[in-house]
C-alpha cells in the first residue's frame, strides 16, 4: 500500500494507481476528458491537472498518468490548478466550439469568455479514438498524422482504411464531433446555458474539494480561513 | 584504407598509446591542420585540401609536409583555415589559389604571408600565431581543443593524444562506484540544458532493477543556430565513445546507443567509422581486450524531429514508435529504453567524462562556479563579430564572450539582446551583459542554459519579431500530444504575429501572459514548459517594444513590414542610384545625382534598398497609413 496525501487527507493507494485513479476511489472528483478506464493514459487534454509537491518545487502534472507514490502531496484544486485548467477549456473551445461536453466544462469551471479567434476543426486530439480503435476495436484503422499545429487525426494516406469495420467505436468515444450542442452561435462560441451560479466565495481553499469543481464558487464552503 | 590492428589485451593497448604518444613527439615533420568540419566544407575546405596536396607534390615537399584533417576547431568566422605546426602559424579564410602561395612563401621561404593572418575586428591587429587570436584567449578548450590534434578518422591519432587511457584507467584500477564517485565529486551536470547531476543519474541507473541496462548518447541537436554536439562528434567522436564506455562500466550497461540526426551526414559518417574501427581493435564487442567488459554500440539516426531530443520521446523513436513524450516517472533511469533503466546523457556530457576519469574529480572541479562545474560549449552567432564554436569556463560574463571572445558586433551597431538556450530559452538586454554563466543564475534572469545556442541580436533586430520566429519553430516542433503545447504555441504565435502586422489590441499583452503561463505550466514535456520562455523574456524585457507595435503601430527596430515604410532622407542621398538598381520592383525613382524617391505603391519592402545603400540614406519610418487604434495606453 502506498501512502500518499491528497487535499490534506491522507489516503491509501494500491501498487499500480494513479493518482487520478486514488483520488476517485475517495470520491474526489477531478475532471477528465481524454481519460477514460477502457483506455491506457494517455494525458493529453491537461483537465485532470493536479498540483503535487510543497513549496517553490511545486508543480503541475496530469494526474491521469502520474502514478501515486509514497508520501506524494497532491492537491486537486489550488488556484493554480483551476487557472491553468480555465486556460486549457478556453484553448479547446476555441477549436471545438459546437462541443457538449466542452460546453458544459465551460460552465462548470466558469469560462465565460473564449479570447482567441475560432478555427472550428471539431476536434481537440485527445486521442479517445485511436486508443478506441487500437485497443478496444482491434483496429488500427486511424491515427495521428503531423506534429503541432498541423497535428491531425486520419487513416494512413487519408485513404479508407482496409483496417476499419466502420464498428464506430470512434464516434461512440468522442467527446468534440458528436455530441453537438444545441446552445452556442457561432459568433459568441460560448454558451453558458448552463451556468447557473454567481461566485460568491470569497477565497480559495487549498485544502478544499470543492464539490462543484471549482474551488468554491457555490459559496457553501465560504469559512473562515485557516490561521 | 588500412586495416586496424586488432589488440588483444590491455597491455597491447597501452603499449600503443606509448608508441603513438611517442612518435607524434618525434615527428619532425611540419603538420598542416585544416579545419574540415561541416561548415569548413561548406566554405570550400575541401578544394583548399585539394590545392593543398597538390601545391606541396609540385614544390616536391611530400617528405617534410603532412596533412592533418580535422574537424571544426570553433572559429567558423575564419574557415577555411589552417594552422601550420609546430609553429602554429594560422591562416584564415583561404582560396584554393591562396594555399599555393603560403605554400611557396611560408613552406619553401620560411616567411609569414600578412594578408591571410587573422585581424581583430576591433583593433585591426593582425595575430600571426593561432594562441594569439583573441577569439581563443579567453577560452578554455578541455572538450574542443583536441579536435586540432586528431584526425577524427583515425583512432591511431585518437591514441596519440592519450585517448583511451582513460578507459583503461577505469577498467583497470575502479570499481563501477569509484567511477560514479569520481563523476558525481566532479559535478558535472547535464550539458543538454536541464543540468541534472550526471552521477546521480548514473547512480539512479545503477541502483535500478531490472536487466540488462542501456546508455544513450543524445545528439539530437535541434536549436535554430546551434551546432556543438555536431562538431563533437565530427571532430572528436572517439572521445564520445570513450566516455560511453566508460559510462557502461561504471552503470553495468551491456549496450548503447548513440542518437544522431541524419541531418549531420559527416557527424553519422565519423562515429559509424569510429564504431567501425572500435570494434575491428577489439575495443567494443564481448570481453573487451580480456576484460569481464563487454559492450556494444548502436547508432539509431533522428528524423530531425525537435521534439526526440527530449528524453522520452528520443526513447520512443528509438524504439520505433512516434517521437513523443510521456509522463515521467517512472524516469528512463527506473524504465527507459524497452522498459528497461537507462541513462541518457547529451554528446558533450559524455565528452567531459573520459576528462574527469583521467584527471580526477578534482581537476575538474577546479574549474568553474560553486554549483556548475567545467566548462560549456557556446555556439556563438548572430550579429557578432566571431560567429564560432567557444568552449568557456563556468562564471564567465556575458559581456566577455560577446565582446572579448566574440569580438563585439559588426559595423559599429550596439548590441541589445542575446537569445541563450535555443527556441526554448530567453532574451536577455545590455543590462544583463554582466550577467555570469551558470546553470541557476541564467535560469534566474529567464532565460535557460540549454544545450548551448547563444545568438547575438544588434539594434536592427526586433524583439517581438523574434518572438515570433521562435514561436513559429515551437509551434511546428511541438508534438502537439498536450493541449497546451499544441494549441498554446499556436495561439501565441496568432497573437505576436497579429501585434507585427499591427493587427495587435490592448489586452493582447495581458492575454499573452496569462497564454504563456498556462502553456508552462500545463504541459508534460520540457519542450511545453519551456516554449514560453521567449514571449515571457522578451515581455520582461522589451515590453516597451510590444506596446509601440499595439498603440503606437510603430516597430522601433524598423523589421515589422507591415508597420515600416522606406524612405530616402534627401540630406544624405547622393544619387548614386545604387538603390535603384537592386529594387525588384522599380520603386524607386530618380536620376543620377539626384535625390531618389520610393513609390509606396509599388514597394514591397524588401529591404533591398536599404542593404544596397552605402550612405545610410534609406531608412524604415513608421508608415503613416496605419491608423492608431482609439484605446488610449491603460
Amino acid at each position: 500500500m502506498i501512502t500518499m496525501k491528497i487535499n490534506g487527507v491522507e489516503v491509501k493507494a494500491e501498487e499500480g494507481w494513479t493518482v487520478l485513479e486514488t483520488a476517485k476511489f475517495y470520491g474526489l472528483e477531478i475532471p477528465t476528458l481524454c481519460h477514460h478506464e477502457g483506455l491506457t493514459p494517455y494525458g493529453a487534454c491537461r483537465l485532470c491537472l493536479v498540483e503535487i509537491g510543497e513549496g517553490p518545487r511545486a508543480k503541475l502534472v496530469s494526474s491521469c498518468t502520474y502514478p501515486a507514490e509514497e508520501g506524494l502531496v497532491v492537491h486537486t484544486d489550488t488556484k493554480r490548478v483551476v487557472q491553468a485548467r480555465r486556460m486549457m477549456i478556453e484553448l479547446m473551445l476555441s477549436v471545438a466550439p459546437y462541443s457538449k461536453v466542452i460546453q458544459d466544462l465551460a460552465s462548470r469551471f466558469g469560462v465565460t469568455r473564449m479570447r482567441f479567434k475560432i478555427r472550428n476543426e471539431e476536434c481537440i486530439l485527445c486521442g479517445l479514438c485511436v486508443r478506441m480503435c487500437e485497443e478496444q476495436m482491434d483496429g488500427k484503422a486511424i491515427g495521428f498524422q503531423n506534429r503541432g499545429y498541423q497535428r491531425k487525426i486520419s487513416t494512413p494516406f487519408d485513404i479508407r482504411s482496409e483496417e476499419c469495420r466502420l464498428c464506430g467505436g470512434c464516434i461512440y468515444i468522442c467527446p468534440a464531433c458528436q455530441l453537438r450542442c444545441q446552445g452556442p452561435q457561432a459568433e459568441t462560441a460560448i454558451c453558458n446555458a448552463c451556468l447557473t451560479m454567481e461566485p460568491t466565495c470569497l477565497d480559495f481553499y487549498d485544502e478544499l474539494q470543492c464539490w462543484m469543481y471549482d474551488a468554491g464558487r457555490c459559496g457553501t464552503c465560504v469559512r473562515e480561513k485557516k490561521a | 584504407m588500412k586495416k586496424i590492428k586488432k589488440f588483444k589485451n590491455l597491455e597491447e593497448l597501452k603499449k600503443a598509446i606509448d608508441q603513438q604518444e611517442a612518435s607524434r613527439k618525434r615527428e619532425k615533420k611540419k603538420i598542416i591542420v585544416v579545419s574540415s568540419g561541416t561548415c569548413g566544407q561548406a566554405r570550400g575546405s575541401l578544394k583548399v585540401i585539394d590545392a593543398l596536396k597538390k601545391a606541396i607534390r609540385e614544390e616536391g615537399l611530400k617528405d617534410q609536409v603532412a596533412i592533418r584533417i580535422t574537424g571544426c576547431h570553433g572559429f567558423c568566422e575564419a574557415e577555411p583555415n589552417i594552422i601550420i605546426y609546430p609553429d602554429r602559424i594560422f591562416y584564415q579564410k583561404l582560396t584554393p589559389p591562396d594555399v599555393r602561395t603560403i605554400v611557396k612563401e611560408t613552406l619553401v621561404e620560411g616567411r609569414v604571408v600578412e594578408k591571410f593572418l587573422h585581424r581583430d575586428p576591433l583593433t585591426r591587429e593582425r595575430a600571426w600565431y593561432e594562441n594569439e587570436i583573441p577569439f581563443y584567449q579567453k577560452q578554455k578548450r578541455i572538450v574542443l581543443g583536441d579536435n586540432v590534434f586528431v584526425d577524427p578518422t583515425s583512432l591511431l591519432e585518437y591514441l596519440a593524444i592519450g585517448g583511451f587511457r582513460p578507459f583503461i584507467k577505469a577498467v583497470t584500477k575502479m570499481k563501477p562506484d569509484e567511477i560514479i564517485q569520481t563523476v558525481k565529486q566532479s559535478g558535472l551536470r547535464g550539458r543538454g540544458g536541464a543540468g541534472f547531476p550526471t552521477g546521480v543519474k548514473w547512480e539512479a541507473t545503477r541502483r535500478a532493477a531490472g536487466n540488462p541496462k542501456y546508455i544513450i548518447c543524445n545528439g539530437d541537436e535541434g536549436d535554430p543556430g546551434a551546432y556543438m554536439d555536431r562538431s563533437v562528434l565530427e571532430g572528436n567522436p572517439y572521445r564520445v565513445l570513450e566516455g560511453m564506455m566508460i559510462g557502461a562500466l561504471a552503470i553495468g550497461a551491456r549496450e548503447g546507443y548513440l542518437y544522431v540526426r541524419d541531418e549531420y551526414p559527416l557527424a553519422v559518417r565519423h562515429v559509424t567509422m569510429a564504431i567501425d574501427h572500435l570494434y575491428q581493435a577489439g575495443l567494443l564487442g564481448d570481453n573487451i581486450l580480456g576484460t569481464d567488459f563487454s559492450f556494444d554500440l548502436h547508432i539509431a539516426k533522428g528524423a530531425g524531429a525537435f521534439v526526440c531530443g527530449e528524453e522520452t520521446a528520443l526513447i520512443a523513436s528509438i524504439e520505433g514508435r512516434v517521437g513523443e513524450p510521456r509522463q515521467r516517472p517512472p524516469f528512463p533511469a527506473q524504465k527507459g529504453l524497452w522498459r528497461k533503466p537507462t541513462c541518457i546523457n547529451n554528446v558533450e556530457t559524455w565528452a567531459n567524462v573520459p576528462l574527469i576519469i583521467l584527471n580526477g574529480a578534482d581537476w575538474f572541479s577546479s574549474i568553474g562556479t560553486s554549483g556548475s562545474k567545467g566548462t560549456k560549449i557556446f555556439s556563438l552567432v548572430g550579429k557578432i563579430n566571431n560567429t564560432g564554436l567557444v568552449e568557456v569556463p563556468m562564471g564567465i560574463t556575458l559581456r566577455e564572450i560577446i565582446y572579448d571572445i566574440g569580438g563585439g558586433i559588426p559595423d559599429g551597431k550596439a548590441f541589445k539582446a542575446v537569445q541563450t538556450g535555443g527556441p526554448s530559452g530567453g532574451c536577455l538586454p545590455a543590462s544583463m551583459l554582466d550577467q555570469i554563466i551558470d546553470y541557476e543564475s541564467l535560469t534566474a534572469a529567464g532565460s535557460i542554459m540549454g544545450s548551448g545556442g547563444m545568438i547575438v541580436m544588434d539594434e536592427k533586430t526586433c524583439m517581438v519579431d523574434v518572438a515570433k520566429y521562435f514561436l513559429n519553430f515551437l509551434r511546428d516542433e511541438s508534438c502537439g500530444k498536450c493541449i497546451s503545447c499544441r494549441e498554446g504555441t499556436q495561439r501565441m504565435w496568432e497573437i505576436v504575429s497579429a501585434i507585427t502586422e499591427g493587427q495587435g489590441k490592448p489586452g493582447d499583452l495581458e492575454l499573452l501572459e496569462e497564454l504563456a503561463l498556462a502553456t508552462k505550466e500545463a504541459s508534460m514535456c520540457g519542450l511545453g514548459q519551456t516554449a514560453a520562455n521567449p514571449v515571457l523574456s522578451t515581455l520582461r524585457y522589451f515590453r516597451d517594444e510590444y506596446e509601440a507595435h499595439i498603440y503606437e503601430k510603430r516597430c522601433p527596430a524598423g523589421v515589422c513590414k507591415s508597420l515600416i515604410r522606406y524612405a530616402v532622407i534627401p540630406e544624405k542621398c547622393t544619387g548614386c542610384e545604387a538603390c535603384k538598381r537592386a529594387c525588384p520592383t522599380g520603386a524607386i525613382q530618380g536620376t543620377r545625382k539626384d535625390v531618389h524617391l520610393i513609390l509606396y505603391d509599388k514597394c514591397i519592402k524588401c529591404g533591398a534598398c536599404l542593404e544596397a545603400c552605402r550612405f545610410e540614406a534609406i531608412e524604415a519610418q513608421r508608415d503613416e497609413a496605419i491608423t492608431i487604434v482609439k484605446e488610449v495606453k491603460p
